[in-house]
Order: C-alpha cells, then structure tokens, then sequence
C-alpha cells in the first residue's frame, strides 16, 4: 500500500487526467500537448488557490 | 474519360462500413483498446497506461471497489467504477481494493479509480466518434 502527500496525490490525478483530456477533446498532436498542459496546469493552480482560501477561511 | 473518385464519398461509404459501436466497446472494455482498433497506437497507449495508471495508484492506496449501493452517492462512485470495463471485473473477482476508508489516502485512492472509469468513457467517446467521422483524426 502506498500513502501518498495530498500534493501528490494531486500531482499525479492532474497529471494523468490531463493527458486524457489532451488526447480526446482536441484532434492535432501539437494541440493536444498544448490542451494537456493548459488543464494540468489549470488543475493543479486551482488546487493551490482554493486550499490557500480555505486556509484563510478557517482562521 | 470517367468520372474522378469522389474522395468524400468514398471517405463516408468507408466510415459506416462493418460494426461502428466496436470502438466504444472495445474501448470500454480495455482501455485504449477502441483506439488500437482504429490503429492510433499512440493515442491509444496514452491512453490505455493513463487509466490503468490511476485504477493501479488508487488500489495501491487501498482504495475502494464499489461491489453494491445503499445510497445515492454509492450509486454515483458503481457507476463510476463500472466506467473501468474488465479492470473492474478482475478487480472484484480478485477481491482487490479496500473495504472500509481508513486513511485520507484510501478515499483519494477510491477518487482515483472513480476518475480511472469516467476518464475511460470519455476515452471510448472518443474512439467511437473518431470512428464515426464526428471528430477529424
């Protein structure tokens, strides 16, 4: 069994979720990497800023 | 002097020949499979080792195989599960997975496999509308 951080945990669900999106909602290879990218990195900012403003809120 | 090949006919004639849902059950049943049939061999190993990816972390991290629903939410992550084909068929038959969720990382790993079977109807989706025409391969 395997106990990953909950950073990586993240990192690997935007990661692998990201490739399919890539792969399936655009038609070129060189827009599929580009799509990929844009939702890898849309998931993981958007994981940061919503724990930073839950942070804040349980203060 | 005859007519030239109309290409686009051609192209149609072809797309609607032989069994068109083989791809979306393929797909479903294997991941990537639908793809491979349709010889995209890099989309479909992409594909194919992103799922069984997530479907192999989330049983790492103990994981839960939904085998029944007493609620609405239960419902929703069967449903979820089911998305995965023959990997959760072998799952259950192998009696993988956690039962209870004891850990943080036991509920993220059940996500995972949830994540794992909706990402591999897309996936199927996909195969079938490329094999339909709808979406420009």
């Amino acid at each position: 069994m395997i106990r990953p951080s909950h950073f990586t945990a993240l990192l690997l669900a935007a990661f692998f979720t990201s490739t399919v999106f890539g792969i399936t909602m655009r038609d070129k290879p060189m827009r599929m990497l580009r799509f990929g990218i844009y939702c890898f990195i849309l998931f993981v900012g958007s994981a940061i800023l919503l724990s930073w403003l839950m942070y804040f809120i349980a203060r | 002097m005859g007519t030239p090949p109309n290409k686009a006919a051609d192209a149609a004639k072809k797309t609607n020949q032989g069994f068109v849902y083989l791809p979306l059950i393929a797909g479903w049943l294997v991941p990537g499979a639908g793809h491979f049939l349709l010889r995209k061999w890099g989309r479909g190993t992409l594909l194919g080792v992103s799922i069984f990816a997530l479907f192999a972390l989330g049983l790492a991290m103990d994981g839960k195989l939904y085998s029944g629903a007493q609620d609405i939410l239960e419902l929703l992550g069967l449903a979820g599960d089911l998305g995965n084909g023959l990997l959760y068929f072998a799952g259950r038959m192998l009696s993988l997975g956690g039962d209870p969720v004891q850990f943080t990382t036991a509920d993220y790993g059940t996500k995972f496999i949830e994540f794992a079977g909706l990402l591999n109807v897309i996936a199927a989706i996909d195969a079938h509308n490329l094999r339909t025409g709808r979406k420009a391969s």
